[in-house]
């Protein structure tokens, strides 16, 4: 069974992490794991003891488990490029070139980034692939090295958290992970069920939170989002909370009217606890292409996003797209999700990230 | 920025149309230009190459077709390998052998497989089939709640699962429980699954066992980058898919997923999902979907909504009017109405050819609001004004803005977008669109 395999790959990659990354925190258990978790009965009973290891594992090691597995399904693997080329070819930065589009960093990302390194190897300042690979990851770092420094979440209590996105990128997954996060760290959460849309949403909010064991503000389905806002923030400032976390109907960023909903949540937010919403996550799903940009763009004209969390980088996609957007936006990855169990979750890494990019 | 594939070619091949002569340089000028769309637009890597090879091949050393300048003719081999690329004609759902007919639905997280299969199943009904919704996902919280309400408000039966029982038992289960219900056409709602999970990839193959489906349909979501060719190709060599859909068609993604799918797969794009209501979906026309890419517009698939909606005459007289460029406000309001039938304006005026291109069109997009206040303004106008804006002076205007209870900006505004669409559906026709529909089978 593929959880055998990927808890195997995890230990593997764990140990050869473990003194790889000495400063990476090693995020506990969660003391109570939830008894509730009919979706995945079996392998989460099993998977329990393991998992333990697994979450110990930092991010660079379930990055390069989750890369492992994608190795032999991508087409080219540049680590190859890297390891059995040394001497430095016309074609070699090709290839590099085609890695890095088919990452979906963007054409143009791709041709500013490769344009001084590419005069660097003709001038022979470059001369491996060893120098090449460092280079490049220095002119990433530099991109986005600088939004991800200092930013630390700002202390409020409760701090609310409103989590925006297209359909289908994992908003309710991510909150879920978030949710058994934030608990994790000992604090009190309270989650939020504003995708009053979508046939169902709440009931798999309702059972996010039943499993991480956190409380869960509801109306009715088709209510108006902005009042369950309003009183969920309400609520959570009422009862002691520290942290609130808001879901969103997923939209289309072109969709006006429900981007002009989103501002009105927004508002009611304020109404009701003035200052917050203090942070707005804009989740992208790995696998998106140039489009994010576009989410990206307007997402943030609308409501002004905070942060973002990069979804579903257990696959093959590699959401190298994240790259500019933070760069050119100045708005750091939060986190990014790496599978479908509550301590999928990781901070972001922008050293781990880029090594996973090429 | 560009908007879309369409509005990067259309700026590339008007550099084109003025030159004299196409030159083996500038052919590699505009040849990088559509490499460059094409990557943008998230078409793949090595997709982009061969197109590109081929494209190059074909238009260095033929000869200019006398009607055409030598732009059109790159105009014409690129939508004609853009066409070769998606496949000829629109492939129909497989809905052959077994009773019931049953139809999968695959593909990652979050594509909207559920929400698909709600939109299959209406669309499926319209064809006088009697459609049966198997929640076969007991893996997502809640999605088998999810398909049992989607069924609900469609009054479309669902099948009862619960998490406890495995897919394939269900599959099977479904199957005697969807004869009894009367029902001849099972939809499979499978969960989302990584391409690379080989524990839910065999899943899938022990669903397919057990109910042997009349197709399997791959749901993708148009905004997928490079990988769709990884994804589309793992799932394609384990499940054999009869078909492809796209979704979220109605966002700004360019789509070139698409193009990456189709050529990595050879299976073709069978539906597109269009929006977040039921009937927002719709059959895949390879060569219309080639000539929206290049901006030619979609003229085909605006007369077919509107056939839909509308009678065929006014369909026909619509079309006609578009072409000539004889679109009063008159008919602008008259369409207000029907146009809600269709879908949205946007929609719409997204399918004019042209129009695309028009970032003045983006004014006149937006919300219904503005559609009832644009709808008040042409009702608060004469007819003769209405047939000839010309004439609407400031006195007319201020009449105008008091009777639609809104401001003269609003009223100027109209009118500014308006004659500015018309200006360029006169472009547009000079610019040889009836040339260049009949050259590309329009």
């Amino acid at each position: 069974m593929s959880w055998f395999k990927k808890k195997d790959k995890a230990e593997k990659a764990q140990k050869a992490n473990e003194d790889k990354n000495p400063e990476q925190e090693a995020p506990e258990v969660k003391a109570e794991e939830p008894a509730a978790q009919p979706e995945e009965a079996a392998p989460a009973e099993e998977d329990a003891p393991p998992a333990s290891s697994r979450q110990e594992a930092g991010f660079g090691a379930k990055l390069k488990d989750k890369l492992a597995k994608t190795r032999d399904v991508l087409n080219t693997p540049i680590e190859d490029f890297f390891i059995t080329k040394t001497e430095l070819t016309e074609d070699s930065l090709e290839e590099l070139e085609e890695t890095l589009i088919t990452a979906d960093m963007g054409v143009n990302t791709v041709m500013d980034l490769m344009e001084p390194i590419t005069e660097k190897v003709n001038k022979k300042q470059i001369t491996n692939s060893k120098e090449l690979r460092a280079a490049l990851t220095d002119a990433m770092l530099d991109l986005i090295k600088p939004v991800h420094e200092n930013k630390e979440l700002p202390n409020k209590k409760p701090l609310v958290i409103m989590v925006v996105g297209v359909n289908g990128v994992g908003k309710t997954t991510t909150i879920g992970k978030l949710a058994a996060n934030f608990k994790k760290q000992g604090k009190k959460v309270m989650l939020v069920a504003g995708d009053t849309f979508r046939a169902a949403a709440v009931e798999q909010l309702e059972i996010w939170a039943q499993r991480t064991g956190v409380q869960i503000v509801r109306h009715r389905d088709n209510s108006d989002p902005a009042a369950v806002a309003y009183d969920g923030v309400a609520a959570a400032e009422a009862r002691g909370m520290d942290v609130v976390i808001i879901d969103t109907a997923g939209r289309l960023h072109t969709q006006v009217n429900l981007m002009e909903e989103l501002k009105k949540i927004r508002r009611s937010c304020h109404k009701s606890l003035p200052g917050s919403p203090h942070e707005t996550w804009l989740v992208i799903d790995a696998n998106t292409g140039q489009n994010a940009v576009s989410q990206a763009k307007l997402f943030h004209e609308a409501i002004g996003v905070t942060g973002m969390v990069l979804t579903k980088v257990d696959g093959t996609a590699k959401g190298g797209i994240v790259v500019s957007i933070c760069h050119d936006m100045d708005v750091p990855i939060r986190y990014i999700g790496l599978g479908e169990k509550a301590e999928d979750l990781r901070e972001f890494e922008a050293r781990e990230f880029i090594k996973a990019l090429f | 920025m560009f908007e879309s594939l369409s509005d990067r070619l259309g700026s590339v091949f008007k550099k084109l149309k003025g030159q004299g002569k196409l030159s083996e340089k500038n052919i590699q000028d505009g040849l990088k230009e559509v490499r460059l769309a094409l990557l943008e637009a998230d078409v793949h890597y090595k997709v982009v190459k061969t197109l590109i090879a081929a494209i190059k091949e074909r238009a260095v050393g033929q000869e200019v077709l006398e009607s055409l300048t030598p732009g059109q003719q790159v105009v014409k081999i690129v939508n004609e390998e853009l066409t070769n690329l998606m496949g000829g004609a629109n492939e129909e759902i497989n809905l052959s052998g077994g009773h019931p007919a049953s139809i999968m639905l695959v593909g990652l997280q979050g594509s909207g497989k559920t929400t698909t299969a709600g939109k299959l199943a209406v669309y499926l009904r319209g064809q006088g089939r009697k459609p049966y919704l198997v929640p076969v996902d007991v893996y997502r919280p809640a999605a088998i709640e999810q398909l049992t309400k989607i069924g609900k408000e469609l009054s479309i039966p669902v099948y009862p699962s619960d998490t406890e029982t495995k897919p394939e038992k269900i599959a099977e289960l479904a199957r005697i429980k969807c004869a009894q219900e009367g029902c001849d056409t099972m939809i499979l709602d499978t969960a989302g699954r990584l391409h690379i999970d080989d524990e839910l990839m065999a899943e899938l193959g022990r669903i397919k066992a057990t109910t042997p489906p009349s197709d399997i349909l791959l749901v993708a979501d148009a905004m997928t980058g490079q990988d769709a060719v990884n994804m589309a190709k793992a799932f394609n060599d384990a499940m054999d898919v009869g078909g492809v859909i796209l979704t979220k068609m109605d966002g700004d993604a360019r789509g070139g997923a698409a193009l990456s799918i189709r050529s990595i797969t050879g299976k073709p794009i069978k539906f597109i999902g269009t929006g977040e209501k039921s009937n927002a979906f719709e059959a895949f026309h390879p060569n219309r979907m080639a000539s929206r890419i290049l901006g030619m517009g979609d003229v085909m698939t605006l007369i077919e909504k509107a056939q839909d909606a509308v009678d065929v005459k006014k369909a026909a007289e619509l079309e006609k009017k578009l072409r000539k460029s004889q679109f009063t406000l008159e008919d602008f309001k008259d369409q207000m109405v029907q146009v809600r039938k269709m879908g949205s304006l946007e929609d719409i005026l997204s399918m004019i050819p042209g129009m695309g291109k028009s970032k003045h069109l983006k004014q006149l997009k937006g919300s219904d609001k503005e559609m009832i206040k644009i709808e008040a303004i042409i009702n608060s106008m004469t007819l003769e004004e209405r047939r000839n804006h010309s004439i609407i002076n400031g006195s007319r205007r201020k009449r105008i803005a008091k009777g639609s209870g809104t401001t003269v900006t609003d009223v100027n505004q109209l009118l500014k977008n308006y004659t500015q669409v018309m200006k360029m559906m006169k472009k547009i026709n000079k610019g040889g669109m009836k040339k260049m529909g009949r050259m590309l089978g329009l």
